[in-house]
């Protein structure tokens, strides 16, 4: 009796998720997610799930999700890169180098001139387009696989940008370079709150677009209820994510500094929230666009087929070996980006930055359910890989748990992810 | 050879002495065969025979390391299945070459993908595209949700199928289209091959029914160990021909006279 109860309720929770179209997929992690949070806040009676933590725990996401979002076209295509730590080490100190020794020194710009912060991005995303490149050519046409390029890129990338700078730190930092850490550089309640308001129209005109154009292919659509529900989620989401971040004050003596930096007085009782860091809205951004290239262009299609069958991509016509030099040098140029936001929140190259980030983002991947054997990945699930990984590290943090129990449990975390996902894969079937 | 094709102009495509080894194995050797507009030839021969090897020369799969190719008369230079589309020789391969993690539109559009104004790949168009043309080579087709590997064998044979047929080719080459489709769906490719070479068309069909050859094609050539048997016009001779041809490597010729002789 109970149990046609229950086979009937799942029954209906079934037809709900299916006309909903959402991907049972990534419920499940958003749910392993939230998990994850609540049990760590009730383990640190409360303090995990403050605004503050929440703001921080993005931050330091960030810089491993972006290159977690390359990895994703990495892996589908069926290879592997094992050199994005050591390469964002390279791209670190070739910006480093350029702010603090070429821009103000040689083009004698001085100290934080405005155009030193652009110069030195630019340098970064050369550098790491200039060595993916190198290591897709070195995979596409020269055969050598991916796990030994890059594995060599490892050890030499890591030892190129200890050359550069003589293996010393760098820093400080130009100050508009430092803007894109994370907490130095936030938008402020007012401008995230437009930003937030501007995405949800995005997203519901994003949504209303695709409903059109099935419409005008008399292709099936969900009904209209369903449609609404779906927008308003995608909204409540958004601008409470905006609203937890603004609700972030920004300490009284900072905020003193910060007017006497202005030469102004603070009026009594003033308060001001931190809202979107802008290497969050970075991270936002670069997650659009990559989303846009896997599933709205043809390089995205490409990248998918290819990992699918290499040789059915070949016979298509696709040329496979220059998609592979494309497949790394865009992982080389979000090696550059993350360089740009891991150096600016620690306001100077140093040395070991991004050592170990390569496991850090191989897993976000595969937690993100970015298939080895290739041909499937998401960028959203890459990215969700990298908060609930940074979640884990950080709540154990909190909790007090030591260092090398963090990482056997990170460690474990990534196996059993992925017999989970092999597991769920069976029962729906899906490949 | 009692084949008079010299009085019907330039062929469409003539592979001339082609020849290519893997390793030590000389899986084609120095094989010429030729193809007519609104021709079907059949390619036939036993299990490694240097069929699929044959083509694939001609589709840009493989390069070949002797011989030339020719099309309408002209020297080709085909070094790639990008240089094979450019001739409009499209190809259904005996392994179908699909990517099964995606559907059945991307993979008829793979390559040559349809895109809005922007620049975007249009998904909804090309399904559409997909559904029409399903709806002629196999109406029971449904599936246009799902990637491919959640297809039938038969299903998948119809989605390689159409892809080679939607693009106006001029050349047609079909490594064993019906090896996996039943016996309706075989008779609407019957059906697809017949209307194609009313259109103009040639087509290199390879197929091991001898019956089916018989049926749909002008003219056979048969294959063994890499080398050509012999081209036969498939009316002047009976299906027991095409199947000594097959066995023996002997034309009908030359079992006449090795009888003759014997008798
Ligand atoms: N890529 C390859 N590498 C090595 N040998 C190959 C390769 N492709 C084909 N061969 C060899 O070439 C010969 C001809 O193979 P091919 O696939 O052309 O045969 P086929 O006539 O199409 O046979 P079937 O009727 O079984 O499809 C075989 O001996 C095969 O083993
Ligand atoms: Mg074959």
């Amino acid at each position: 009796m109970t149990d046609t109860v229950s086979q009937s309720q799942r029954v209906e929770k079934r037809k709900l998720l299916d006309t909903l179209e959402v991907d049972t997929r990534l419920l499940g992690m958003i749910g392993a997610f939230i998990v994850v949070c609540i049990v760590f806040n009730v383990l640190t009676d409360g303090r995990f799930l403050t605004a503050r933590n929440i703001f921080n725990l993005t931050i330091q996401t960030v810089s491993v999700a972006i290159m977690a979002t390359g990895m994703v076209f990495v892996i589908v295509t069926r290879h592997i890169d094992l050199s994005v730590g050591s390469l964002l080490a390279t791209c670190s100190a070739m910006m480093a180098m350029t702010q603090t020794w070429f821009t103000p020194d040689i083009l004698g710009l001085g100290l934080n001139h405005p155009l030193t912060a652009p110069i030195a991005i630019l340098v970064g995303i050369a550098t790491g387009v200039a060595i993916g490149a190198f290591h897709g050519w070195l995979v596409g046409y020269l055969g050598i696989p991916a796990f030994i390029v890059t594995l060599g890129g490892l050890l030499v990338w890591r030892n190129v940008a200890w050359y550069l700078t003589n293996g010393q730190t760098i820093g400080p930092l130009d100050a508009n370079f430092r803007l894109w850490g994370g907490i130095n550089g936030t938008l402020g309640a007012q401008w995230s709150w437009i930003v937030a308001i501007a995405a949800v129209a995005f997203a519901l005109y994003t949504l209303w677009q695709s409903r059109r154009s099935k419409i005008s292919h008399d292709f099936p659509v969900k009904p209209m209820w369903a449609e609404v529900l779906l927008g308003a989620i995608v909204a409540i989401a958004i601008l409470g994510f905006v609203w937890i971040l603004n609700s972030y004050q920004i300490p009284g003596p900072r905020l003193e500094r910060m007017f006497e930096a202005r030469g102004e007085v603070m009026p009594e009782g003033f308060t001001a929230g931190y809202g979107l860091p802008l290497s969050v809205l970075l991270l936002i951004l670069i997650a659009i666009v990559m989303t846009l290239v896997a599933r709205r262009t043809r390089l995205g299609r490409y990248i998918f087929a290819t990992g699918g069958n290499p040789d059915a991509a070949e016979l298509s016509g696709i040329n496979t070996r220059l998609l592979t030099v494309k497949v790394f040098a865009i992982m080389g140029a979000l090696c550059a980006i993350s360089a740009v936001v891991a150096s600016a929140r620690l306001t100077n190259h140093s040395n070991d930055i991004g050592t170990l980030d390569e496991l850090r983002v191989i897993a976000a991947a595969v937690i993100g359910g970015t298939a080895l054997a290739g041909g499937i990945g998401t960028i959203y699930g890459a990215i969700l890989g990298a908060l609930i990984m940074q979640s884990l590290q950080s709540g154990m943090a909190m909790v007090g748990v030591d260092a090398p129990l963090q990482n056997i449990v990170v460690g474990s975390v990534l196996v059993i992810a992925v017999l989970v996902d092999i597991i769920y894969r069976k029962r729906t079937g899906a490949k | 050879m009692p084949l008079d094709t010299s009085s019907r102009g330039t062929p469409l495509v003539e592979l001339r002495d082609i020849s290519i080894a893997f390793g030590g194995i000389k899986a084609v050797d120095h094989v010429s065969v030729n193809l007519y507009p609104g021709e079907v030839v059949g390619l036939l021969g036993h299990n490694g025979a240097g069929k699929s090897t044959l083509i694939k020369c001609l589709s840009g799969a493989y390069q070949k390391d002797a011989g030339e190719i020719l099309v309408n008369g002209d020297k080709a230079t085909i070094n790639n299945p990008r240089d094979a589309r450019t001739y409009h020789i499209e190809t259904i391969y005996q392994t179908l070459a699909l990517a099964d993690n995606l559907d059945a539109a991307s993979n008829l559009f793979l390559g040559r993908e349809l895109t809005t104004p922007v620049g975007f790949v249009d998904d909804a168009a090309m399904e559409a595209e997909t559904r029409k043309i399903m709806g002629r080579l196999n109406p029971n087709f449904r599936k246009f949700a799902d990637p491919v590997s959640a297809l039938s064998g038969g299903q998948r044979q119809s989605v390689a199928i159409a892809r080679a047929v939607y693009f106006n080719a001029k050349i047609l080459i079909m490594d064993e289209p019906t090896a996996a489709l039943g016996p309706q769906e075989t008779q609407m490719v019957a059906e697809l091959i017949d209307e194609l070479k009313r259109q103009g068309l040639g087509i290199f069909l390879i197929d091991h029914d001898v019956h089916q050859v018989k049926a749909l094609c002008d003219r056979a050539s048969v294959m063994k160990n890499g080398q050509l048997v012999g081209t036969v016009r498939v009316d002047d001779v009976s299906e027991d021909d095409i199947l000594a041809m097959i066995i023996l490597g002997k034309t009908p010729e030359e079992l006449g006279v090795a009888s003759a002789a014997a008798g």
